[in-house]
């Protein structure tokens, strides 16, 4: 190291690194200097009885005083190395020798006090040798200081002197008396520098509990109601539990004697009585119906066979209700009319065609509306065996009983009674009434109806009053062919008549069909003549229609199997139709002329649209469920494209006629459609005029009614 | 908070009948602590048949160390309160007829 650099650091490092450690010290120096200052004073005040050599030691003030006499005394002790306290018997188990040892040597040692000075007595020979040392070092500094402070530089040097001076008083003053005599191995400097931790805040923050206050005023009297209160709360509790025990015991008796009561009068049929429930159960009934039958309904409104589309020529038949009686499933339906001013209700006329099994008969009231139940149900006495709404008076029904006798009643009556009643004092038939017809109010106003009978009259009823009467209208003679020879028997013999039609527009004119399968035409002002006579039919003939529109066409049916349309001016039937069964009934569809259907006793329903092919039915369907039942009778709905099919088993259905069945004939280009009666009874006639060959018609016509014509042309 | 009013309220009643079965007044609590603590009421009652202070001490220590702290009682026959609760912690009981009690729970 070069010899300048040391001496110079010397000089700077006292200067700037002794500095705080001067200050430090005098700073306790001159603290101490004003402690001591500040004992003197004190002592200055005390008696200086106590300031002796001990007082240096500081002394108490609530230290005992005494008198020198008492310090001088002397008081012997005499101490032992042996502690009193110590145990002199221990005894402890050796595990060597296995069995207790006694303790011989206890430690005696106690230690009652202790006290680790940190302080060194001044005068001790430990103090005096620290206090030369400490000497010693401020001596070797102030060595250093001064030679330092011969440097070069005249400035430092002054302020050099100016410290110097200062620390050496300071130094010379403070050495003797203050300085702190630490013992080195036990004191510690209180006050110690020591790194502050930063301090930081942390917040959370805590969902509060929910709180609620409450307050309420306790005193006796309210103690004293809430108690009251609940407790008849409780009373009250109790009282209900035992009228509920009460109760049940009562139910149980209320139920044996309801069950005693069941066997007297059922509430239902006593509720049932009462016009306004039945009412309203009648609705409830309807709408329950409604909901059963909602396929049907929807079927009935909505349904069209999709398939019509593909196909040319045909339909079908879609079945509907059933409607179905419990009371008629051994009588068979004989007749069936729709009610002329309600188009969902209907009649159904239900008796035997049997001869041995004739019993009691029953017509009944149907409605669309409610096919599981009839409306109205007409027990009688004897089968019935045909049925007329009147056209006006929808409430009139007029039926013929197989008994003979024919009855008029007001449907819409309370008690199930006929108005009017043939008997045989008034001109009851004989034998079955095969068919009723309402007729036009006659020149009095007065109601009236034809019947026709297997005792041969077709009889005109009048109602007048309470009164019904009758009068004979024709009596169908059996004529013999005129080519057949005369016997001569004066018996005259009856035809048996089966049914009769009376034209749309002469309503004086009618058709009679007969048992043996003659077909005659009457009219009301020829008594006992008739107009003309068809050999129609080989069998009975079931049933004779005049067309819907056309005046002069009709059509019958008969058990030999066949189905005739024929004009009325023309011995020959137009169309022949052999369905393989008796057909029990042919009818005429309301809404066209060329259409007609008919049901026979395989249970199958025929429908014909003459416009459309005229040699086969369009719809050839069977409808009855159960096999060898018979379809009596069938009938169009005037509103609606339904048909209803009665059968020998007491069930009527309804079907659903098919598009193709209604459908009204493509309009060739350029054509307009013409619709109403005349461009029906002109749709028949240009199919008709297809058919009859002129010249052999006229021919034919000539050669059968030659006597007529010769007779005229006489005339 | 709760003001401990007058007590002792020595007046007999003249009734029939006097009834002293536990009638709780008001509750928010749920059934087991509300059960437990009437029975716990109804105990210290009891014990402490003269002395509605040490009755108070008793519910308020042991609901304490039951369920938390800090918890508070009245016992007393005739005083008035406004106090604040934490919800679902506060009875309000009759006991023995003349006593009522209430317990409630606020931190």
């Amino acid at each position: 190291m070069p010899s300048k650099a040391a001496p110079e650091k010397k000089q700077t490092h006292p200067a700037v690194g002794a500095a705080p450690i001067q200050r430090r010290l005098s700073q306790s120096h001159r603290g101490s200097v004003t402690d001591a200052r500040d004992d003197d004073q004190e002592l200055g005040n005390m008696p200086t009885n106590y300031m002796g050599e001990h007082n240096f030691f500081g002394r108490q003030e609530d230290q005992l005083k005494l008198t020198d006499a008492e310090l001088n005394e002397e008081h012997t002790r005499i101490l032992t190395a042996r502690n009193p306290q110590a145990a002199e018997n221990i005894v402890r188990f050796s595990h060597k020798e296995r069995m207790f040892k006694l303790i011989p040597h206890v430690d005696q040692l106690a230690v009652h006090f202790q006290l680790d000075s940190h302080l060194v007595h001044k005068e001790s020979e430990e103090g005096k040798r620290q206090l030369m040392l400490d000497s010693e070092d401020v001596k070797i500094q102030e060595v250093e200081v001064t030679t330092s402070a011969a440097g070069p530089d005249g400035e430092t040097s002054k302020e050099g002197d100016e410290d110097d001076d200062e620390k050496a008083k300071k130094i010379t003053a403070s050495s003797g008396k203050s300085k702190k005599l630490t013992n080195q191995f036990n004191f510690s400097e209180r006050a110690s520098q020591t790194y502050n931790n930063p301090s930081r805040d942390r917040e959370t923050f805590v969902e509060q509990t929910p709180r609620a206050s409450f307050a309420d005023n306790v005193s006796q009297w309210s103690i004293s109601d809430a108690y009251n209160e609940d407790f008849e709360h409780q009373q009250k509790a109790k009282e209900k539990e035992q009228k509920k025990l009460v109760v049940k015991k009562e139910d149980d008796r209320k139920k044996k004697f309801v069950a005693v009561d069941q066997h007297g009068v059922d509430d239902i049929t006593k509720l049932s009585r009462s016009k306004s429930a039945s009412l309203s159960l009648k609705i409830v009934e309807r709408m329950i119906n409604q909901n059963t039958f909602d396929a049907i309904a929807q079927d009935f409104k909505y349904w069209e066979d999709a398939a019509d589309e593909y196909r040319e020529q045909g339909g079908s038949l879609l079945p509907l209700w059933l409607f179905q009686y419990d009371m008629v499933k051994k009588l068979a339906c004989t007749n069936l009319t729709w009610n002329s001013h309600y188009n969902d209700l209907f009649a159904v006329a239900f008796g035997s065609y049997d001869f041995l099994k004739q019993s009691r008969g029953m017509f009944v009231i149907y409605s669309l509306k409610n096919p599981s139940f009839p409306e109205n149900i007409f027990p009688t006495d004897s089968g019935v065996m045909s049925l007329d709404f009147h056209p006006h008076y929808s409430n009139l029904l007029c039926c013929g009983f197989y008994d003979g006798s024919v009855a008029v009643y007001n449907i819409a009556d309370e008690n199930k009674q006929p108005k009017y009643h043939s008997t045989s004092r008034n001109g009851k038939h004989t034998d079955p009434v095969w068919q009723v017809s309402w007729q036009k109010d006659d020149l009095d106003n007065n109601l009236n109806f034809f019947s026709v009978s297997s005792d041969g009259r077709v009889v005109c009823w009048t109602l007048i009053k309470n009164d019904l009467t009758y009068t004979d209208v024709v009596q169908l003679k059996l004529e013999k062919p005129a080519n057949q020879t005369e016997e001569g028997f004066p018996l005259i013999s009856l035809g048996c008549g089966t049914c009769f039609d009376f034209n749309i527009q002469q309503d004086y004119l009618f058709i009679v069909g007969t048992e043996e399968g003659k077909i005659q035409k009457c009219s009301k002002s020829y008594n006992n003549q008739f107009l003309d006579t068809f050999d129609a039919h080989h069998m009975a003939v079931y049933a004779v229609r005049w067309n819907k529109f056309h005046p002069k066409v009709f059509a019958s049916c008969s058990a030999d199997w066949s189905v005739k349309i024929w004009d009325i001016n023309y011995q020959e039937p137009l169309f022949v139709y052999d369905l393989g069964s008796p057909v029990g009934d042919v009818v005429w569809a309301p809404y066209s002329s060329t259409v007609f259907a008919a049901c026979t006793a395989d249970g199958k329903v025929y429908v014909f649209d003459l416009n459309v092919n005229k040699y086969e039915p369009l719809c050839e369907q069977m409808v009855v469920q159960k096999k060898r039942t018979k379809l009596t009778h069938i009938t169009f709905n005037q509103h609606y494209p339904i048909l209803l099919a009665g059968d020998d088993r007491g069930n009527v259905t309804s079907l659903k006629l098919s598009p193709n069945l209604r459908k009204r004939p493509k309009a060739k280009k350029g054509q307009e459609i013409i619709d109403g009666p005349e461009a029906e009874v002109a749709k028949l006639e240009k199919i008709l005029s297809l058919i009859r060959d002129p010249d052999d018609v006229r021919n034919k016509s000539t050669a059968q009614q030659g006597a007529t014509t010769a007779v005229s042309g006489a005339n | 908070m709760a003001a401990e009013g007058g007590e002792a309220e020595t007046q007999q009643k003249e009734e029939t009948k006097r009834h002293t079965y536990p009638l709780v007044r008001t509750s928010d609590m749920n059934d087991e602590l509300k059960t437990e603590c009437m029975e716990l009421c109804v105990t210290a009652c009891e014990k402490f048949s003269q002395n509605n202070e040490s009755a108070a001490r008793m519910i308020k220590e042991t609901m304490d160390k039951k369920f938390g702290p800090t918890w508070q009682c009245i016992v007393g026959e005739g005083f008035g309160y406004h106090i604040e609760h934490e919800v679902k912690s506060l009875l309000y009981m009759f006991f023995g007829g003349t006593t009522a009690i209430i317990v409630w729970k606020c931190a």
